[in-house]
């Protein structure tokens, strides 16, 4: 079998499948309903997916409902992101564990076992190549995640139930899978259940090869396709991405943006559920004994420290943080890494307390292109 | 594990970028009242590592935490490595006080330089600091000046500060005065025995002596002065492409992964600090709150 080729399996063949990466020392690791979302968890079996969970999503809202359907990928995307798992919320960087009046650094080691991904979707896999280019694609490589990174395994599972709050389809990241997956499943419900498998890879394809499975047939690609289609066809929400990162970058002024401070809380919850936010604290903390840890956390330019110089904050109002956020998202990231930072994942809408959509921001600026605050809308 | 300890770099190469070199402080000069120059060395006889000028490294105050600070002695210079620390905060203050002696980390060096080693034959560079923004511009000028040595183009050094007292590496300003540099320095505040300029020093720069088409300018110091500074050195005619500014943002760890220094399309850690002002920081000059 070689990348590109497909195959089917069925529920008894993505339980090989997973039992098989377990026995070659994958920690293998899922989707999972829990405390009223789809999280993330250890998964040993297709059972401990989400099996007959959906979910509902728009501005400020999540819900998950269960259906007694037979799916197991009948959703779109949870609070957590698979970022995590390799740029951790927190960590130690290194530690004096001795305090005996003479300096020694150590790094804690690493866990042995890779991770397996069972479930990620195209526009995680899409955000996972975007963290690639920040956090390894420069001079100096972050060592851990690229290490994480590079013995990890990615199953990613096509859409077929978008949530209203994505868009992927208009940042060109799904609903189906691109490249940066080793194996692609799209599940697949009339008739019987299964799922259609492609290869993206060689280690993909040694996994597919050793589980029960079956060649494609005329059906199964037209079912993918179709699930393909409606997918599409069900996006919640759309963003108009032409010359987008030069509209924004010249309406830096905009009122727009005292507009939605006004309603922005300034919390965080959009970075903290971003699939590539990857800003972080880099903190020391001593205890009594005189022992050091530098410490890495998640950061968020929602954080009024985040700006922090001598004197205060570079970014002191709301409309100034929101401005930096939703820019860079979607403008600044394209200069400083040739790309958009923003999947369409629909995360930021949904767990946004207030509800405030970035497509919506986004969407209000061009409708009043060159609109320039005056007075105390002004940032500057 | 993977450790590193003050007799041992062996292990090196398999530390991670977020881990410091651990440096002994060998000397330590008050410049001012709140500025210190901290005199550096890998214990053991190695090495410090080879920076260019402008550049900046990351420094540890163990159990304080680490912080931005630009090298202020010259690239090759013998010697130990030098940084001039301003007390503002927890870590600077807990390098102003530390004593020779003392380990502390050393991540470095980052970022872009101010490019002299470049610089066309016949080039006048005038230089332009404010405060603590010299610290960075003293081992170019220092280097600046033997190249006017060699006759290859003049120096002009304008230097602010607060007052007559919070004049920093005043013996250097001499020494560069003694050796042919055109320095001019001015206070915004006088004191008894004060003979020189009162005022900012985008006044000086109208009438200062050197030829702008031919001219090359550097300046660091607080945002807004290297906002006049280079807009005056482009009134008189200096190309703005030509005028190199150093930029500050929070900096945690200075290899492009944080995230807290952006400056709109920059990571300054990455892109900065020293960027041109045509182009670049003229427009980020404009953009507060960014």
């Amino acid at each position: 079998m070689d990348v590109g080729d497909g195959a089917v399996i069925d529920r008894g063949g993505l339980d090989a499948l997973i039992a098989g990466l377990r026995s070659t020392g994958f920690r293998t690791m899922g989707p999972v309903a829990r405390n009223g979302a789809i999280v993330l968890g250890e998964v040993a079996r297709s059972g401990g997916l989400p099996l007959g969970w959906r979910d509902r999503q728009e501005p400020g809202r999540y819900r998950l409902e269960q259906n007694q359907g037979p799916e197991l990928f009948h959703w779109a995307v949870g609070p957590a992101s698979w970022k995590s798992e390799f740029f951790s919320p927190e960590e130690v960087l290194w530690r004096t564990p001795t305090s005996d009046g003479h300096v020694t650094l150590a790094e804690p080691d690493e866990p042995a076992r890779p991770i397996a991904i069972i479930g990620a979707r195209p526009c995680e896999v899409t955000a996972l190549g975007v963290l690639d280019r920040v956090l390894m694609g420069g001079k100096v490589p972050d060592n851990r995640y690229a290490a994480r990174r590079a013995d990890a395994f990615l199953l990613v599972v096509e859409c077929g139930t978008p949530a209203g709050t994505c868009f992927c389809t208009s940042m060109g990241t799904g609903p189906s899978a691109g490249t940066g997956y080793d194996l692609a499943l799209t599940e697949l419900v009339e008739v019987e259940h299964r799922f259609y498998a492609q290869v993206g890879s060689a280690t993909g394809a040694e996994v597919l090869a050793g589980v029960p499975h079956r060649p494609v047939t005329t059906d199964d690609r037209s079912a993918r396709q179709a699930v393909l289609a409606r997918a599409e066809a069900q996006m919640g929400h759309s963003l108009d991405t032409e010359g987008l990162p030069g509209l924004l970058a010249r309406n830096l002024e905009h009122p727009r943006w005292q507009e939605v401070a006004e309603r922005c809380l300034s919390c965080g919850n959009c970075t903290l559920v971003c699939p590539t936010c990857f800003c972080s604290d880099i903190k020391d903390v001593s205890d009594i004994a005189g022992a050091v840890e530098r410490q890495r956390r998640w950061a968020s330019c929602f954080d009024l420290e985040h700006s922090y110089l001598h004197g205060g904050p570079v970014r002191p109002t709301t409309a100034s943080r929101y401005r930096q956020w939703l820019t860079h998202k979607l403008s600044t990231w394209w200069d400083q890494f040739g790309e958009s930072g923003c999947v369409g994942c629909g995360r930021c809408i949904a767990w946004c307390p207030v509800g405030i959509d970035l497509t919506e921001e986004a969407a209000a600026i061009r409708a009043t292109d060159g609109a320039v605050a005056a007075g105390e809308g002004r940032i500057s | 594990m993977t450790t590193r300890t003050e007799s041992s770099s062996d292990t090196a190469a398999l530390l991670g970028p977020l881990t410091p070199e651990l440096y002994r402080i060998v000397g330590r000069r008050v410049e001012t009242g709140d500025v210190v120059t901290l005199s550096l060395e890998p214990p053991g006889g190695r090495t410090s590592s080879a920076f260019s000028h402008g550049q900046f490294n990351m420094i540890t105050a163990f159990g304080v935490g680490e912080v931005a600070i630009s090298i202020s002695s010259a690239p090759g210079a013998p010697g130990p490595i030098e940084h001039s620390v301003r007390d503002v905060g927890a870590v600077t203050h807990a390098l102003c006080v530390a004593p020779i002696g003392a380990t502390v980390g050393v991540r470095g060096p980052f970022g872009t330089n101010w490019g002299i080693d470049d610089l066309e034959d016949g080039a006048d560079v005038v230089v332009v600091a404010g405060g603590i923004g010299l610290a960075p511009l003293r081992g170019a000028v220092r280097d600046l000046i033997d190249r006017m040595r060699a006759g290859r183009g003049e120096v002009f050094v304008v230097v602010g500060a607060r007052s007559p007292e919070q004049i920093l590496f005043a013996e250097d300003i001499e020494e560069w005065r003694r050796s042919g540099a055109h320095v001019i320095v001015t206070v915004d505040v006088g004191a008894p025995g004060w003979e020189g300029p009162v005022g900012v020093v985008t006044s000086l720069l109208a009438g200062a002596p050197f030829d702008p088409v031919r001219s090359v300018a550097l300046t660091c110091g607080p945002e807004i002065m290297m906002r006049f500074a280079a807009r005056a050195l482009a009134d008189r005619g200096v190309d703005p492409l030509r005028i190199r500014v150093s930029l500050e943002r929070n900096m945690q760890c200075a290899i492009g992964l944080c995230g807290h220094c952006q400056l709109g399309p920059l990571l300054v850690c990455r892109d900065g600090p020293i960027v041109p002002f045509g182009g670049m920081a003229d427009r980020l000059f404009m953009e507060r709150q960014r």
